[in-house]
């Protein structure tokens, strides 16, 4: 199987302190999957580095090669990066935030094409903001907010996507939404890797990145023991991972 | 917010009243209405309008304009509305540059000739340039807003105590200092009026197309990296053009106030759109409000003529406080 994003030894150290300590792993192409852990684990940092957004020593791959070789526009193509609490201005109207997705494929000074106004549309449409589009991000709730900001990084239309926190604020019948975005985005093959503090929603995923103190302990298909186990051990046991009508959710061990 | 005007018609509106604002401009002088279609009959009033009114508030207009320009380009860079053009530290580097200058050369201000004019704006423009690299080198390059924002209020603060302690040795040079301090559109000629608008068109253009890295910016530096910006390289060219809009502006009409932050303000309360158009308009919209002061300062007390400096800080002030009580009643969004 091939791998979409690969890292060697990577390290990277945030205001003088190392954060990662040499994390090494292999995403495959295709999946999804979830990064768990505790507070301060590193796994916001993680999906940054993997990004190209920090400095970082190591090495980092993304479909086998080297991301030092692949130019900024490339990059802009290729991954699709949505942040958590990156704190939007109020004053961009909606459709101009998401058509912003589309800035990897633009030229400086020519207007969006076709295709881009037709992903900007789609995307919209996917989060349902589309009835919206001409209002400011400033006139929105919170929860409608995260959304127009998903529609944004779904509009690059990126073969990578990573997600750090996506269904902040939303309610749960969008956060329902957005498990059925994410399969509508295997099924286009899209490579889809998130930071999730939800573990129920979590564990939908393919595959999970178990991380603890900026290590990487555990990597596996969410169906095994074993990768519910090691959920488990960096929670400290006080959750406990069960299945409920063939899903799985974690209660807290009282 | 439906109901915002279309930006393309917003910018010829402003454009249009501008031109108006202009044209009023050079039809009045220190002993009142004297419209120019009467002054082409008199070869004396022509020269007075051709040689000193149009100048001037074409002048004031370009000025504004430059003021007006980068100030959305410093809010939109800083992701701060607070932010203004001074902010580098330009304001008081070109003081400084003023002060020295003064003190070296210019003890009588009275004689001022041309020669000594000339200097004084090559020196407020260079004090400008040299603060902004300074609050630079001091925030170890353009990586940290909130470094850069720092290592300006540092810089202003000293430089601006460097320029109270030169006038205090040289008490003469405060005179002088004085209206620069003020801000005033009396002394600009053609050549001033020229070199702003050339200046103003460079940086138009440069600004439009920088414009889509502040609207990536909106979202955060992060993921503007993440959308391919080359974010490094766009600071320092946006900085240069803010340093160089400002360094213009204020070497030929000392430190006027408050037009720079409020333009971008007054833009952002008539329309929502990207940084393409924001910009423009913060430009319109900042001459525009030079040109209208200009008027006032030159009408209200006739034939005397008030620092047209002190004119933008009062309305630009007030205006602000006005927008603040409405933002306040609304519930704190804009």
């Amino acid at each position: 199987m091939s791998a979409a994003l690969q890292a060697r030894d990577l390290r990277v150290a945030l205001g003088g302190q190392e954060v990662l300590h040499g994390v090494n792993l292999s995403i495959p192409a295709g999946r999804w999957t979830s990064i768990v852990g505790p507070n301060g684990a590193g796994k916001s940092t993680l999906l940054k580095a993997l990004s190209g957004l920090l400095p970082m020593q190591g090495q980092v791959h993304w479909f086998d090669k080297p991301l030092v070789s692949i130019n900024r526009r490339e990059r802009g193509q290729q991954l699709s990066w949505l942040g958590q609490g990156e704190g939007a201005s109020d004053d961009l109207r909606v459709s101009d935030v998401v058509m912003l997705g589309r800035l990897p494929f633009q030229d400086w000074l020519s207007p969006p094409s076709a295709l881009d106004h037709q992903m900007v549309e789609s995307a919209l449409k996917a989060t349902q903001a589309w009835d919206w589009r001409e209002r400011t991000l400033g006139q929105l709730s919170g929860g409608e907010r995260q959304r127009v900001l998903l529609a944004r990084a779904l509009a690059v239309n990126a073969p990578i996507m990573l997600m750090d926190e996506p269904l902040a604020n939303l309610d749960p019948p969008h956060q329902v939404d957005w498990l059925e975005q994410v399969h509508c985005l295997l099924a286009q093959g899209t490579t889809v890797v998130s930071v999730l503090h939800e573990i129920g929603m979590a564990l939908h995923a393919d595959d999970v990145l178990v991380m603890q103190a900026g290590r990487v302990v555990h990597h596996g298909a969410c169906a095994d023991e074993a990768t519910q186990r090691a959920i488990e051990a960096v929670f400290d046991q006080r959750i406990r991972i069960v299945s409920v009508e063939g899903q799985s959710v974690a209660l807290p061990r009282l | 917010m439906n109901h915002s005007p279309k930006p393309w018609l917003l910018s010829l509106a402003l454009s249009m009243l501008g031109a108006v604002g202009i044209a009023l401009g050079s039809a009045m002088g220190s002993t009142g209405w004297e419209p120019w279609w009467q002054a082409v009959q008199d070869p004396v009033s022509w020269q007075i309008v051709w040689d000193i009114r149009l100048p001037r508030s074409l002048g004031a207009w370009a000025g504004g304009a430059l003021l007006g320009l980068a100030g959305a380009l410093a809010q939109g860079l800083f992701r701060n509305a607070l932010a203004d053009p001074y902010l580098l530290g330009s304001a008081s580097g070109a003081s400084l540059g003023v002060a020295i200058f003064l003190s070296l050369f210019g003890g009588s201000v009275m004689a001022m000739g041309w020669l000594v004019k000339v200097g004084m704006t090559g020196a407020a423009f260079a004090g400008a340039v040299l603060a902004v690299m300074l609050t630079l080198v001091l925030a170890r390059g353009v990586q940290h807003t909130l470094r850069l924002l720092l290592a300006g209020v540092v810089v202003g603060v000293v430089l601006g105590a460097i320029t109270s302690f030169l006038n205090l040795w040289r008490p003469e040079v405060w005179q002088g200092m004085q209206g620069f301090m003020l801000g005033s559109t009396g002394f600009i000629g053609w050549t001033a009026c020229l070199l702003m608008s050339g200046v103003l068109l460079l940086c138009s253009a440069l600004a439009v197309v920088m414009a889509r890295v502040l609207d990536a910016l909106t979202l955060g530096e992060n993921t503007a990296l993440s959308l391919g910006v080359p974010l490094a390289q766009a600071r320092v060219l946006l900085i240069a053009v803010i340093a160089l809009a400002t360094g213009t502006a204020v070497a030929q009409m000392g430190l006027i106030a408050f037009v720079g932050l409020a333009a971008p303000h007054v833009v952002r309360a008539m329309v929502r759109a990207t940084h393409r158009w924001t910009v423009v308009l913060a430009a319109l919209t900042g001459g525009l409000l030079l040109l209208l002061a200009d008027l006032l300062a030159r009408g209200l007390i006739a034939p005397q003529e008030m620092p047209v400096g002190v004119l933008t800080a009062v309305l630009g002030g007030g205006y602000l406080l006005w927008r603040m009580s409405r933002m306040s009643s609304v519930g704190g969004r804009s």
